[in-house]
């Protein structure tokens, strides 16, 4: 599933990486253990988070995720969203808990790695 | 910061301890070049994962620290040489889940004690030595073409 649909279905907000929503999704993984994830993260993986820092990018990137969600409302702060637009990253925001984000992304078909 | 001959591209960087704003540049640099010269898309993510756990631990423990990439035709290099407080149980440091980062650094998310096993995980070849007080060096080895694929 492309993110593009994803963001429609979950009305997600697009706070970086407009460019890159036609990639696909092919798997889930949610954790704010940045070390979890660069382990267990799938490549082309959503990773759903309330981590906002800018380290989270680089993270995405090295680990080559499809697309951040920070759930529970939580914005990125302005050097986060500078570092993904420079790096081509996804960051997607949701008032929804992780909780709900995650079960709403299981329901459209995304699984674990 | 690049040499390049028809063997090996070197790479040098220079790391700060607690520079959180620079964290990652190492490593994105290294994955950069890994595809520029066409490495395979698992094996860059392998070299990415290890150089950036390394990376950060000279970020979250050292005062500063120096990191060489030595790009071969059939596999990488990375090393590591920190100055910090060093490692005084290395075995046990190597357990999953083990981590002496304060609570401002797990609050990041770093600090889960998944670091040095991500590392041994997506290498081929994995060192590491430490003095208590003078700091720790690193290196490891990823091989480009690998028959079987590891970690996964």
């Amino acid at each position: 599933m492309k993110i593009s649909e994803v963001v429609s279905r979950l009305q997600l907000g697009v706070a970086a990486g407009n460019e890159q929503l036609g990639r696909d999704i092919d798997s889930g993984y949610v954790s704010d253990l940045l070390s979890n994830v660069m382990g267990h993260a799938g490549a082309g993986a959503v990773w759903v988070t309330m981590q906002a820092h800018q380290n989270i990018v680089a993270v995405a990137s090295l680990t080559d995720l499809a697309a951040i969600i920070i759930a529970d409302g939580i914005m990125p702060d302005p050097h986060t969203l500078a570092k993904a637009e420079s790096e081509g990253i996804v960051i997607l925001t949701t008032p929804l808990s992780g909780y709900e984000v995650v079960g709403r992304l299981y329901g459209l078909g995304i699984t674990g790695p | 910061m690049e040499s390049l001959n028809t063997q090996v591209i070197v790479l040098n960087f220079e790391l700060k301890g607690s520079d959180f704003e620079a964290a990652g540049e190492a490593s994105s640099k290294i994955k950069l070049v890994l595809q520029q010269i066409g490495i395979r898309s698992d094996v860059i993510r392998r070299i990415a994962i290890s150089a950036y756990e390394a990376e950060m631990n000279v970020i979250i423990h050292a005062y500063r620290g120096k990191m060489k990439a030595e790009i071969f035709s059939d596999h990488t290099k990375i090393t590591l040489k920190d100055e910090g407080p060093g490692i005084s149980d290395i075995k046990l440091a190597m357990q999953e889940g083990y981590s002496t980062a304060p609570d401002y650094i797990r609050e990041m998310g770093f600090g889960a004690g998944m670091g040095l096993p991500n590392m041994v995980r997506c290498t081929d070849k994995f060192d590491i030595e430490s003095s208590v007080g003078i700091g720790t060096t690193i290196s490891m080895t990823v091989c480009h073409n690998p028959l079987t694929i590891v970690g996964q």
